[in-house]
């Protein structure tokens, strides 16, 4: 099962959940699961960067995720 | 994967390509653009903070001989617009659009009212002059703490915090940010010791020596041409045409040379109300700003309040850390106050803690990103702390962060545990180094203090071209502001194993390469540098299928060695290697020009860190401090081009520097800037300050081809805590709020 951890802005939304685990495959299917729970998640999820197993990404989409995957949701930094 | 390996081009450092243009004068900046029957932009700037705009007049400025063009802000298209603008706290697109031009209402002293062009610049503004704006005089808001009271007069009327559940009523509060992890008020429980204060850093500006510029021709058919000066011409196109209701293939921007940026030339300003006024005149129309104007009306950063409790065991062991700052946005939204959240407590593994952070509407300029925005202000704060911390437990600074030291698989405060990050490396470099081993000079007090930027990748797009005598051509959408240009060369030199002198950079419009994003977030050289590497190893891929149609054997027989095709091992060919240069030769019967390119959208960022120390003395009858030595240490994952690292090592100490020592925004009691001018807003020149020694750290990041970090940001965050902390020990005093000027000093010196 894959680890996801919200973002402390997420969890308004999920009332208070801040941790699931997903049988997910990917990227895509895990926010499709999170959006199927939780639909006021989408505008957070678009606006979140997300760390899959320590590594960052701006814009992940369908990036494969295997079953010991830890996945972070977190602000999007752009910088100056 | 980045590995353990020896360069030939890598980390060599080569005279920049874009010096001699900038030495000799030729170099084409954002005003040194002119064209036939081009006349001058000017803007009215608001002379008041906060006001209504009841009318805006501009019949008497347009009947004067000689002008061409008026407008306000009933020229724009109405209606809302969508997106968000570049740049970190760019901001939305509707408020960066009321921000190019007011509405209804001013917001700040300096907000762009109305402009004109004429044939002159002296024409325009007198034309300015003729300009009838009829205003209600509003009470303005400049106090960040009195502006998050409900109570408070609002700046918009129509910002609501941004929660998940609308609140019932409007505030100046736009956003918040918090994070947690663990039980803080145990963690307190557990420390031996506690240090709890209020720390304040003041609205600093970027201070580029180059002020915003642009030059815009745009036809009867309304297309044309945008010259300016940017961190992102791509982005900047679509702001501009997105404000004016225009399609963004109608416009071509075009990246001059720039004189720096820092952050604030990732949003635009003028190229807006050039491209009206050209498209209504008929005519290019030049704007360029004064300094006066760069300071009133373009981006500073934010002034901050942070409020810091940390506590720790006698082992110099963080139990607990707590922290509240708010940021100024200025008039609109767009405070780096989740950046802050992220970075206060990063390099530290600390398990219980909470940070609050607020990004707060007051009328000021709107703030624009500035290098690692808003990391500087919230670990001033809680570098500042942690010092106190180790005089109070009798540490030395460096052990006291070693005992707390992030490292791989630490988890970040901001969630994710860090790849392989080389902060401790950095810490121990600093710890014996010559600079820090040696003993504190008579009557200086050493500060030490650590940074952290995230580092960003985003979208990069470049093209390579083989000429036909084998040299290289790199074409790139990445502004060059910090010899990217340079890096971009020996990145491409490396990988096709030729020689740099043999390769060549171009930034090109965005007619000439594809989409990319700002150059900002201490991303270019990792990203575009990525892109550009990409883009090599297709030539490559593809000179080897040439070689192999040459020698009639099956591409996977070939290998690229020192820049030339050879047979692989086991091949039984008797042929002589093929050259990028002959292979370009021949490449009309090969299948014509050797070119290739690469788009991507870079992930895997590895995180900066670094440790600053310096010797400062504070004359105790003027308050002035002298800064004896300063030491700046720093992962870089791989230095492309360590020249250019030492450099944005240095300009980012000198900066925070500035920032701690003297900068600051001073507004009068109605929200007027009363120093907007290097002369009363002192940056710091040549003989303030002494050679910033460097320390270049490498651990590779793993997720890019030779290992890159970016470097640009995390240089200005140490430096204020570096600051306050010396003279701080210097004077047996704690000092909390910035810059430490003579004044203020003297303040603290006589009680």
């Amino acid at each position: 099962m894959v680890k996801v951890v919200l973002a402390n802005t997420m969890v308004e939304v999920t009332g208070g959940q801040r941790q699931v685990e997903l049988a997910v495959v990917n990227f895509r299917e895990l926010t499709l699961q999170l959006l199927a729970r939780w639909p006021q998640l989408e505008e957070p999820l678009q606006r979140s960067a997300v760390a899959i197993d320590g590594q960052i990404y701006q814009d992940a989409f369908a990036e494969p995720l295997d079953p010991k995957s830890e996945v972070f949701f977190m602000p999007r930094i752009e910088g100056g | 994967m980045a590995e353990a390996v020896e360069y030939k081009q890598i980390g060599t450092t080569p005279v920049r390509p874009d010096g001699f243009d900038k030495v000799t004068g030729r170099a084409q900046f954002g005003a040194d653009v002119n064209l036939p029957n081009m006349i001058h932009g000017k803007v009215l700037r608001s002379p008041h903070a906060h006001a209504l705009i009841k009318s805006v007049d501009l019949s008497a400025a347009l009947a004067i001989p000689g002008v061409y063009a008026a407008i306000s802000g009933a020229d724009f298209p109405g209606g809302r617009l969508e997106g968000e603008a570049g740049g970190e706290g760019g901001g939305t697109m509707n408020d960066i659009a009321k921000n190019v031009m007011a509405r209804n209402k001013v917001m700040y002293h300096g907000h762009a009212v109305a402009a004109v062009a004429a044939s002159t610049p002296r024409l325009a503004e007198q034309a300015l002059l003729a300009i009838k704006v009829e205003y209600e005089v509003l009470e303005p808001v400049l106090d960040v703490v009195k502006a998050m009271d409900p109570s408070s007069t609002l700046v918009n009327e129509e910002n609501y915090t941004a929660l998940p559940e609308k609140p019932e009523k409007p505030s100046n509060v736009a956003n918040v940010g918090h994070l947690e992890r663990g039980d803080v008020e145990e963690g307190f429980l557990a420390a031996d010791v506690v240090i709890e204060r209020e720390y304040k850093c003041p609205m600093a500006h970027q201070g580029y020596i180059e002020p915003h510029a642009c030059v815009a021709s745009i036809d009867e058919r309304g297309r044309g041409t945008v010259w300016c000066s940017t961190q992102g011409h791509f982005e900047h196109r679509a702001a501009t045409s997105k404000m004016l209701g225009k399609n963004m293939a109608d416009l071509k921007f075009v990246a001059t040379e720039i004189g720096g940026g820092f952050g604030g030339k990732t949003v635009v300003y003028l190229e807006p109300l050039a491209t009206m006024m050209s498209e209504k005149s008929g005519r290019p129309v030049k704007m360029t700003m004064s300094r006066e104007e760069v300071f009133r009306a373009t981006g500073p950063s934010s002034a901050t309040v942070a409020r810091v409790k940390v506590g720790l065991r006698k082992d110099g062991t963080i139990t607990a850390a707590k922290s509240w700052i708010a940021f100024e946005a200025g008039a609109f939204s767009g405070a780096p106050c989740m950046p802050g959240a992220m970075s206060i407590y990063a390099p530290y593994a600390i398990e219980n803690f909470v940070v609050d952070t607020f990004d707060v509407l007051v009328n000021k300029p709107k703030v624009a990103a500035y290098r690692a925005p808003g990391a500087p202000q919230a670990m001033h704060a809680f570098e500042s702390a942690l010092d106190e911390a180790a005089q109070q437990l009798g540490m030395d600074p460096i052990d006291l962060r070693l005992v707390n030291a992030a490292d791989e698989g630490t988890q970040a405060p901001y969630g994710p545990k860090f790849p392989p990050i080389g902060f401790k490396a950095c810490l121990l470099a600093a710890k014996n180094h010559p600079n820090y081993t040696k003993p504190v000079p008579e009557g200086a007090g050493r500060g030490v203090a650590v940074g952290f930027w995230f580092n960003v990748g985003m979208q990069s797009s470049a093209e390579v071209n083989i000429n036909e005598n084998g040299s290289v051509m790199i074409i790139e959408g990445s502004p060059d502001i910090g010899g990217s240009r340079a890096s971009m060369c020996l990145m491409a030199a490396e990988t096709l194993g030729v020689d740099y002198d043999d390769v060549r950079a171009q930034v090109g419009d965005t007619e000439s390469t594809g989409f990319c994003n700002v150059t900002g977030g201490s991303r270019t050289t990792f990203a575009t540098g990525m892109a550009v590497t990409q883009a090599c190893e297709a030539v490559i891929a593809d000179c080897k299928r040439r070689a192999a149609m040459t020698w009639g054997v099956d591409e996977d027989q070939v290998e690229w060695e020192d820049g030339q095709a050879v047979p692989g091992p086991g091949v039984n060919a008797d042929v002589k290697p093929l050259s990028l240069a002959e292979l370009a030769r021949k490449a009309g019967k090969t299948g014509g020009p050797i070119t290739a390119r690469a788009s991507l959208n870079a992930q895997g960022a590895g995180a900066a860190f670094s440790v600053n120390f310096g010797d400062l003395r504070v004359d105790p009858e003027t308050g002035k401090v002298d800064v004896l030595s300063f030491t700046a240490i720093q992962d870089a994952g791989r230095a492309i081009h360590p020249a250019y690292v030492e450099g944005q090592m240095q300009g980012g100490a000198a900066q925070g520097i500035g920032w701690a020592l003297n900068e600051e925004y001073i507004f009068d009691d109605k929200g007027v800037l009363e120093n907007a001018g290097f002369l009363d807003y002192r940056i710091p020149v040549a003989s303030d300050l002494p050679m910033i020694d460097t320390q270049i750290i490498e651990v590779p990041n793993p997720s890019h081809p030779f290992g890159v970090r970016g470097v640009g940001e995390a240089p200005i965050v140490a430096p204020l805590a570096v600051c306050a902390n010396a003279v701080s020990r210097s004077l047996g005093k704690r000092i909390t709020d910035l810059p430490m000027s003579p004044p203020r000093l003297l303040d603290a010196i006589e009680g």
